[in-house]
């Protein structure tokens, strides 16, 4: 696709300042998100896919700060718009649903009233019009009996309930970018399956486009077109779902994919352990030197161990940083 | 469901207050200032004077009866401006914390340090006395309770899923406050508020008993009682009624107090059912 980018995020450092000290929560982040695609951001808890996102939409507390790089949002960048100019984004033009949809839903205001307030808040709407479309939003994420559930309020609804309400909520305004932060976690699997289904038609649809963020790859690829997978605050490898599963190429991706369980392998029968990663994740505060994956990566040599390695092209399509890349 | 006797006691209690107030013009025998008569003066209680007269032969039980108007109102409204003040502070401070946090907590302490009776009473010092300053003085003085809790609900509140959600959505600060925070830390504040009703009731009574309250004739709790203490061993009846009305009215808005807290505390309520 041609033209500016919906999204575009240059070298992005987030910093953590505990007051004494200050370190990179996560660095060298860029991508780009299309109108309309679909881009998953994968990683263990700790890596820095949430921070990023917060990052996204503005939204970084202390001590988390933007240290440096550009975020674009159609061009602009939005570390430069206003207070209001932001906000205007945020729910407008860029949604988020959250993981756990308890939490994230007023518990003493009616669903119904919470989705009619983004149409007044956004779109100028009398209260009497956006009840109207409440119902509508409602209807639109397969809640039955709309009409009655408007007047529900959040513990009156199941858990998958919930999470379309929230979808509700965040696709109301028709936003151009939909951010989903592990947005199945908190459901059950096949409550999880409908969600995703969802999610995924109204965004077509709609031509929204959608951030996927999560921990689990399977479910990335299948949502999202292009993924990157994120380790200790890096994008370390960033490929068409496909391809990640076929051939992935960075030593971490290697190892992701092959501690998946699959379906009639040894394996999965209990014969032979899973595949895994030796060692832990570091801590935020002690990143080794050079690439940040060597303590673990089978295939380090003493250049992994010094030096940073640069994000490269693959010949396939995709980046990847790694000195060793295939 | 265990029957909650404080909420209905004072319930009914606080709610009898209100009606005497506001019925006083019909429930009244005579007028509170006007009708004086020395023919009368002292008479104790009976059928005729049921809560006897003073020594200007005035209706002890008609200006119980208006009295409650100076006592509600002023415990009502001050109370009011109270949880307004409080509310606005503290809610602001706990959700945007900062310097203002720090005005916000100083101001408060400030206020906790000293008794709210004489901050009230310099202030009516200055005002002079009055209904309207009366209204002023503790409504400017009693909001440290209701802020402090505000400050901590908002606190709280802030770091909740749906409020960050809200933020996520685009809406500004004033409307999370107002959408978001406020109707989940209500519960507290209307106890907290019932309870203040009831301590307002009380300092209007000291207030008017030291002779800065409503003005004589017109009759108030406080300064009946006031007037009253001369002749607390020759008639009895002139202390004990307003004295009996003041309590009656703030035991009934702390059973309320407490009723409420116990209906509107999730944790108390999952108990009990």
């Amino acid at each position: 696709m041609t033209g500016v980018p919906l999204i575009e995020v240059e070298d992005l450092r987030i910093d953590l300042d505990d007051g004494s000290r200050c370190v990179a929560a996560a660095e060298g982040i860029s991508f780009r998100i299309d109108r309309g695609e679909t881009f998953g951001l994968v990683g263990e808890s700790g890596c820095g896919k949430s921070i990023t996102a917060l990052a996204l939409i503005g939204l970084l507390r202390q001590p988390l700060s933007i240290g440096g790089g550009v975020i674009r949002f159609e061009g602009r960048e939005i570390q430069r718009l206003s207070a209001a100019g932001q906000r205007e984004l945020r729910g407008n033009r860029i949604a988020m649903i959250f993981q756990e949809p308890m939490t994230a839903l007023n518990p003493v205001s009616p669903v119904g009233r919470q989705i009619a307030e983004m149409f007044v808040l956004h779109k100028g709407k009398s209260w009497r019009e956006a009840n109207q479309l409440a119902v509508e939003a409602l209807a639109s994420v397969r809640v039955p009996a709309p009409e009655r559930r408007v007047n529900d309020y959040p513990h009156q609804l199941s858990g998958g309930m919930r999470q379309r309400a929230m979808i509700a909520i965040a696709l109301a305004c028709g936003p151009d970018l939909l951010i989903a932060d592990e947005p199945t976690t908190a459901l059950d699997v096949t409550v999880q399956a409908e969600i995703i289904e969802l999610m995924r038609n109204l965004c077509a649809e709609r031509g929204t486009a959608i951030l996927m963020i999560s921990h689990d790859l399977g479910l990335v690829a299948n949502v999202c077109r292009r993924v990157a997978v994120m380790y200790a605050g890096r994008i370390v490898e960033e490929r068409g779902s496909a391809d990640i599963f076929r051939a992935p190429s960075h030593p971490y991706t290697q190892g992701l994919v092959a501690s998946l369980p699959r379906l009639g392998s040894r394996a999965a029968l209990g014969r032979i352990r899973l595949k895994e990663i030796a060692g832990v994740v570091p801590a935020i505060t002690s990143f080794p030197d050079g690439c940040r994956f060597n303590p673990r990566c089978a295939q380090a040599t003493d250049i992994c161990r010094t030096v940073t390695p640069e994000t490269d092209l693959l010949e396939a399509g995709g980046l990847v940083r790694c000195h060793h890349h295939a | 469901m265990k029957l909650r006797a404080n909420l209905i006691i004072g319930g009914a209690l606080f709610a009898l207050a209100i009606l005497v107030g506001l019925l006083a013009p019909w429930l009244a025998h005579t007028d509170p200032v006007l009708d004086a008569n020395l023919l009368n003066a002292e008479e104790p209680p009976s059928w005729t004077w049921w809560f006897g007269t003073d020594d200007q032969g005035r209706d002890i039980y008609s200006r119980v009866v208006y009295g409650a108007r100076v006592s509600l109102t002023v415990g009502i409204v001050s109370q009011l401006i109270n949880s307004v003040i409080g509310v606005a502070l503290g809610l602001s401070a706990g959700y945007w914390g900062g310097w203002w946090d720090d005005v916000v907590n100083a101001l408060t302490n400030l206020m906790l340090a000293i008794p709210s009776l004489i901050f009230a009473l310099a202030i009516m010092a200055v005002l002079g006395p009055g209904l309207t300053s009366l209204l002023i003085a503790l409504g400017l003085t009693n909001w440290s309770f209701t802020c402090r809790i505000a400050r901590a609900s908002a606190l709280s509140l802030r770091s909740q899923g749906y409020v960050q959600a809200a933020t996520v959505l685009g809406y500004g600060d004033l409307r999370i406050m107002i959408t978001q925070l406020l109707p989940n830390m209500l519960g507290p504040i209307v106890v907290i508020g019932t309870l203040g009703m009831g301590s307002a009731v009380l300092s209007e009574a000291a207030l008017s008993f030291l002779g800065l309250g409503v003005r004589p004739p017109f009759p108030s709790w406080g300064s009946m009682l006031s007037d009253a203490r001369d002749q607390i061993t020759t008639a009895p009846w002139l202390s004990v009624f307003p004295g009996l009305a003041i309590f009656l009215t703030v035991l009934g808005l702390n059973l309320l107090g407490d009723g409420l807290r116990d209906v509107l505390d999730p944790q108390s309520r999952s108990r009990r059912t």
